[in-house]
């Protein structure tokens, strides 16, 4: 698979060595040439010797997009640090390159979850952190919380 | 009409100043804490602090019940999504977007946001106009209607000087409507003699441009004058 990956932050870039690590092809576009040096964190060649690709630019511009090889992407995931950005390139991804799976990284849990319903898939990190902290709460009041909590609850 | 304006720098500013003067209700919608403050002083309760990319901002400021929807932040992406939002989750019946880059005008046009509009190219239109060596000028395009108006100067060269509008073979799918002849407009007749100078306006299909440089244009030369 031709996996690209737009945003080479923490996530983006773990992303990208996880993928390249399971034999896919893999390119990474960012706007901040410094993001390279965090893609070889842990590697002991250089991303391009193991076969990854690396381009630097905004996702918003097509040339950019087009140079890191959105035309033949099976796979896009748009993963930089702006949800507006991520939403806007998942979409150009989707209806003008028809990449058949597309995955956006969304913070703003109420659009994240407006624009799953859409057909955009999304990936809320801050649901993820909201659900597991609820279900602490909940699982620390079941146990020694219990007796506080006890006269409202039942 | 209850207009939601987004973006409280100039352009923002002034619009909201200018559709309230005219009577309209109108909420202002800024992101940025002290541009907040400083537009407050003046506009008050019309103004509205927060992030308008967060549908509980919008929500807050009664989209639900908007019947426009402007956005002119200095970010083109916000602007994209703040249309898209307001017009196909709130349903809002008119949206208008602020293109900062106009080469991001092709994705507004990729998520359906229109119109839009774009200072860069507005001057580029004015510079077209005040330039006449640029030939053909687009006055108007209807992209929705799948119609343009254009503007045509003809010069001393031109193949149509001296001859009746009535002899022209104008191209399928195009009309001329006006001629503009030492600074009046006037709707020409078969009769109607072309001189020299003439600015000529005509709507047409897309795509038609080229066909009527063609006819226009100076002798000897299809589309362009290179």
């Amino acid at each position: 698979m031709f996996v690209l990956i737009v945003g080479c932050g923490r996530v983006g870039s773990s992303v990208a060595r996880a993928t390249l690590r399971e034999g896919h092809t893999v390119s990474c576009l960012d706007e901040d040439p410094e993001s390279h040096a965090r893609l070889e964190v842990g590697l002991e060649k250089s991303w391009e010797d193991l076969g990854g690709q690396f381009t630097v630019g905004a996702g918003l511009e097509t040339e950019a997009l087009e140079a890191a090889g959105i035309g033949h992407a099976d796979v896009f995931i748009a993963s930089t640090d702006g949800d507006n950005t991520n939403i806007v390139i998942a979409q150009i991804a989707q209806r003008q390159y028809e990449v058949p799976c597309v995955i956006a990284r969304v913070l703003d849990p109420l659009r994240a979850e407006w624009y799953q319903r859409q057909g955009l898939n999304t990936v809320c990190p801050t649901r993820v952190a909201i659900d597991m902290l609820e279900a602490g709460v909940r699982e620390a009041a079941g146990r020694g919380g219990a007796a506080a909590a006890a006269p409202e609850t039942r | 009409m209850y207009i939601i304006v987004v973006g409280a720098g100039k352009v923002g500013w002034n619009l909201a100043r200018e559709l309230l003067d005219k009577g309209h209700e109108v909420t202002l919608i800024e992101s940025d804490r002290r541009r907040y403050l400083t537009v407050e002083q003046e506009l008050e309760h019309n103004v509205s602090y927060g992030d308008a990319s967060e549908l509980w901002v919008l929500e807050r400021a009664g989209i639900q019940r908007a019947d426009m929807v402007i956005a002119v932040t200095g970010d083109d992406e916000d602007n994209m999504l703040i249309c898209q939002v307001a017009k196909e989750k709130y349903l809002v019946d008119q949206i208008i977007a602020r293109v900062n880059n106009p080469r991001n005008r092709r994705h507004f046009d990729l998520l359906g946001i229109r119109p839009s509009v774009s200072a860069t190219d507005l001057i580029l239109r004015l510079l077209e106009h005040e330039v006449p060596e640029y030939g053909l000028v687009h006055l108007l395009d209807l992209q929705e209607e799948q119609l343009e108006i254009i503007e045509m100067l003809l010069g001393k060269d031109s193949n149509v000087t001296g001859r009746r509008v009535g002899d022209l073979k104008m191209p399928d799918g195009s009309l001329l409507i006006s001629v503009l002849r030492a600074g009046k407009g006037f709707v020409p007749s078969a009769d109607t003699v072309l001189e020299e100078g003439d600015e000529i306006l005509a709507v047409l299909d897309p795509g038609k441009e080229d066909e009527l440089k063609a006819l226009f244009g100076p002798q000897g030369n299809g589309s362009n004058g290179a």
